[in-house]
């Protein structure tokens, strides 16, 4: 199954090449995967999706933690998240369905953010489930060109990062871990 | 105070304690060459990159400090990179300096540029590529510290040119080192060992695993005492032997694919495995499916990525052993074991009576009566060495190490040509220190220029080439499993006698069983490095053995009618 997986690390040269190289030797699919700064100078957030099992997802959160450069990570997959994708779509646009697209944006509460006598950029920003239905109730209007940014979350609630994960922040699964 | 790059490098070292590096030169490290005349450092000129790797890898296995290894930028980088990995494998802390083209040229195919950052990262516990001056100091130190705390490991730096050739005002900052996202320190908390204490009083079969961890923590004496007054029996890891005295009663030997036969039964019938800083190898564990089912597992490790990896355990400790074995000691009970202990005995009994030392000569020389004549010539008090394949494996089983930091080898890369430059890397850590590398004739020729290195830096270290005129353990492998094909691995090899010759050195040829001991003796007694060819029967096997994946408990045994058997075990 999906796993989505937030790692604060280092901005330091090369962090993401670790990462993905870690991933590639360990044998793990990474599905998705961005990166972008934080509110905390000097670190950046990763969020990676990856289909795996849940025991091999703690092998594989203590393989992250090897890495000196990640400073925390945690499994969201079984918490309360708030997930978002936003994807850009250029479709074609005729005279007869022009109409039928921007109703359809409408209801998807997406927006058409470049028109042209023949086509339209629209973008849409919600969970994976919400763009996947949306592409594929424009698919047969005729798709030019598709960009999804891949997934970010958050834990809902206000308590920040490590409380809502499995790990305490320490680099070890709650459970061989002092308590 | 206005240094060079190169300079801030050697006040660094120095600063950190290095006493010997082992390198080669290059363009583009050799501002760190030119510098280097200036401060108190020995350098050893390999012959070959993977030869001061291989030293410095040696040297701190040896030593428990540092090694530190250097090479030029492209080809000399990439020579040092299967020294590299065989660091990686086996935890060994080392700090590579590599060269690397000057900052402006970094991208564009340089002479000689490699991105040995990017070659390094799967192979390294860390790894940084240096461009400015300012950085080489604060690098040089994280690097150290990286490399010898919590599971150590290589780290190598990756200094360009002009970083090493630009001069900046520069004073030695010795604060303390912050790096957010590394922390060496995690220890178990005290319901994991109250849990611990609870498993280990509840099991009527119990057994240590006794691994390289145990030597990197410097737990042998925590060991000892665990042990000892809890009754229970000790099994090690090819990496782990001479972290408890092989002569010491409750020790029963090397565990795994050439473990003794009992060893491996006694794993399999055990309720409760105690894992102290090892890593459930494959080579350990056989079928993980059918590995010590009856057995509950403990394991502590200072790496938390080790528990439940290879085996699911029921109680993981993570921290460093010899701390954790201290707060376990604190509340262990004294306990006998006499059911279990005797019952291991027995086993061992049907191995012990058909031991090779046993047997009347046949006029054949075998490895096992060289390196049992090792042993026993010296006393046991030599550093050994080997290089891989046969000879490595009867050495784990003849060579009884009562010594901790006594026993050097490659295990998790299996490297061939490690023998000879480990040996030179911790003679030079330990000069009063009797060594000895042995080699198979295939892997001593890997690397067997390093002895122009000893002639040239007037280091002894005696060679036993076991030589059986073939690859032997890829030839039995052969002989086992693909019908007696022997597909390149029978070797002809050199005059070993006149290669030592042409070195300067002294070359001895032993044949039969008659001169083992008198060449054994001659070689203590010369000044300088003896290399001695043991012309050994040509197509023994190592016995018992698990063939790779299959069940731990069930080997392939020497066949019956055959001369020499499989144990070591032989009477003290
Ligand atoms: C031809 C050949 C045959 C082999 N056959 C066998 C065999 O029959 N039997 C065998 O045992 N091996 C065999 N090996 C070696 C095997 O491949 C492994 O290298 C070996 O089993 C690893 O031993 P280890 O787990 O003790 O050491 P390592 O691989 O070095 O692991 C050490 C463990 O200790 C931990 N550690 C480090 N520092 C600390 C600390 N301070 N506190 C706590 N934990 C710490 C590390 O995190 C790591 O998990 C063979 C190798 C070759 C080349
Ligand atoms: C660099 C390298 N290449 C290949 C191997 C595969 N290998 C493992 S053991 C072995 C045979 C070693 O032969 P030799 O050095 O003569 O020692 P012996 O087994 O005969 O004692 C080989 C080729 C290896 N371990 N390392």
């Amino acid at each position: 199954m999906n796993h989505t997986i937030v790692a604060l690390v280092e901005d330091k040269p090369g962090v993401l090449n670790r990462v993905a190289s870690l991933f590639r030797r360990r044998a793990f699919n990474i599905e998705s995967l961005t990166v972008g700064h934080t509110e905390q100078p000097g670190v950046s957030r990763m969020t990676i999706v990856v289909d795996s099992d849940d025991v091999s997802i703690e092998r594989l959160i203590a393989y992250l933690y090897k890495l000196v450069n990640v400073i925390q990570v945690e499994d969201l997959t079984h918490v309360p998240r708030v997930t978002r994708d936003l994807a850009m779509i250029k479709v074609s646009a005729t005279p007869e369905n022009r109409t039928h697209i921007m109703q359809t944006v409408d209801v998807f509460r997406a927006r058409i953010v470049d028109v042209t006598n023949t086509s339209f950029i629209i973008e849409i920003t919600g969970d994976e489930e919400k763009i996947e239905g949306f592409v594929e109730v424009l698919r047969p209007l005729g798709i030019i060109e598709m960009v999804r940014t891949g997934v970010v979350a958050m834990a809902r609630g206000g308590a920040p990062l490590y409380v809502n994960g499995n790990g305490n922040g320490n680099g070890v699964h709650a459970a061989h871990y002092a308590s | 105070m206005k240094l060079t790059g190169a300079q801030i490098l050697w006040e660094t070292l120095v600063r950190e304690g290095v006493e010997v590096v082992f390198g080669y030169p290059g363009g583009a490290n050799l501002p760190i060459y030119d510098a280097m005349l200036d401060y108190p450092v020995r350098h050893v000129l390999t012959r070959h990159e993977q030869g001061a790797a291989h030293m410095a890898d040696g040297y701190a296995r040896a030593s428990g400090r540092v090694g530190v290894a250097m090479a030029t930028s492209g080809p000399g980088a990439t020579n040092l990179v299967t020294g590299i990995a065989t660091a990686m494998m086996d935890s060994s802390p080392v700090v590579f300096i590599t060269g690397q083209v000057a900052s402006r040229f970094i991208g564009f195919d340089a002479f000689q540029e490699t991105d040995v950052t990017g070659i390094t990262l799967p192979i390294t516990k860390h790894n940084y590529l240096v461009t400015r001056t300012e950085e080489i100091g604060p690098t040089l130190r994280e690097a150290f510290y990286i490399a010898r705390t919590g599971r150590p490991g290589p780290v190598l730096v990756d200094i360009a040119k002009d970083a090493q050739q630009n001069a900046i005002e520069w004073e030695y900052n010795g604060g303390p080192i912050k790096m957010r996202g590394y922390r060496p320190d995690l220890r178990p908390g005290t319901r994991q060992i109250q849990q611990a204490l609870e498993m280990i009083a509840a099991a009527k079969r119990p057994l240590i695993l006794a691994g390289q961890g145990v030597l990197l923590s410097n737990a042998m004496s925590e060991l000892r005492e665990f042990a000892e007054r809890a009754n229970i029996p000790v099994a090690m890891t090819l990496l782990g032997i001479g972290c408890f005295p092989a002569t010491h009663p409750l020790n029963l030997g090397m565990m795994g694919m050439h473990g003794e036969a009992w060893v491996n039964h006694a794993i399999q019938e055990a309720d409760l495995l105690l894992a102290f800083g090892m890593r459930f190898d494959d080579r350990v564990t056989g079928n993980v499916n059918t590995y010590a089912r009856n057995a509950r597992k403990i394991h502590i490790d200072i790496d938390p990525a080790e528990i439940n990896k290879n085996i699911k355990v029921d109680l993981g400790l993570v921290g460093d052993l010899r701390d954790t074995l201290r707060q376990i000691l604190e509340h262990l009970e004294p306990q006998e074991h006499t059911d279990w202990l005797a019952h291991i005995t027995e086993m061992k009994g049907d191995s012990a009576v058909r031991d090779v030392q046993n047997l009347p000569p046949d006029g054949h020389l075998y490895a096992a009566h060289v390196i049992h004549d090792l042993w026993r010539t010296t006393g046991g008090n030599v550093l050994v060495t080997t290089d891989v394949g046969q000879h490595q494996m009867w050495s784990a089983q003849y060579f009884k190490q009562d010594h901790p930091h006594m026993w050097i080898t490659s295990g998790g890369l299996g490297t061939m040509g490690f023998g000879l430059p480990s040996a030179i890397g911790a003679k030079i850590a330990r000069p009063d220190q009797e060594v000895w590398t042995i080699v198979g004739d295939g892997g001593f020729q890997m690397t067997q220029a390093e002895l122009s290195t000893a002639a040239q830096e007037n280091v002894k270290v005696n060679v036993a080439i076991i030589n059986n005129g073939f690859l032997g353990m890829v030839r039995q492998w052969q002989e086992f499993f693909y019908e007696r094909r022997y597909a390149a691995t029978p070797m002809r090899s050199p005059d070993f006698v006149k290669i030592a010759e042409a070195h300067g050195l002294t070359g001895l040829r032993v044949t039969t069983r008659e001169e083992v001991i008198p060449a054994i003796q001659r070689a203590g007694r010369t000044e300088g490095t003896v290399v001695i060819d043991f012309r050994v029967e040509q197509e023994d096997s190592v016995y018992p053995m698990v063939p790779t994946g299959a069940d731990l408990h069930n080997m392939i045994r020497r066949p019956v009618p055959n001369r020499i058997v499989e144990t070591a075990q032989d009477e003290i």
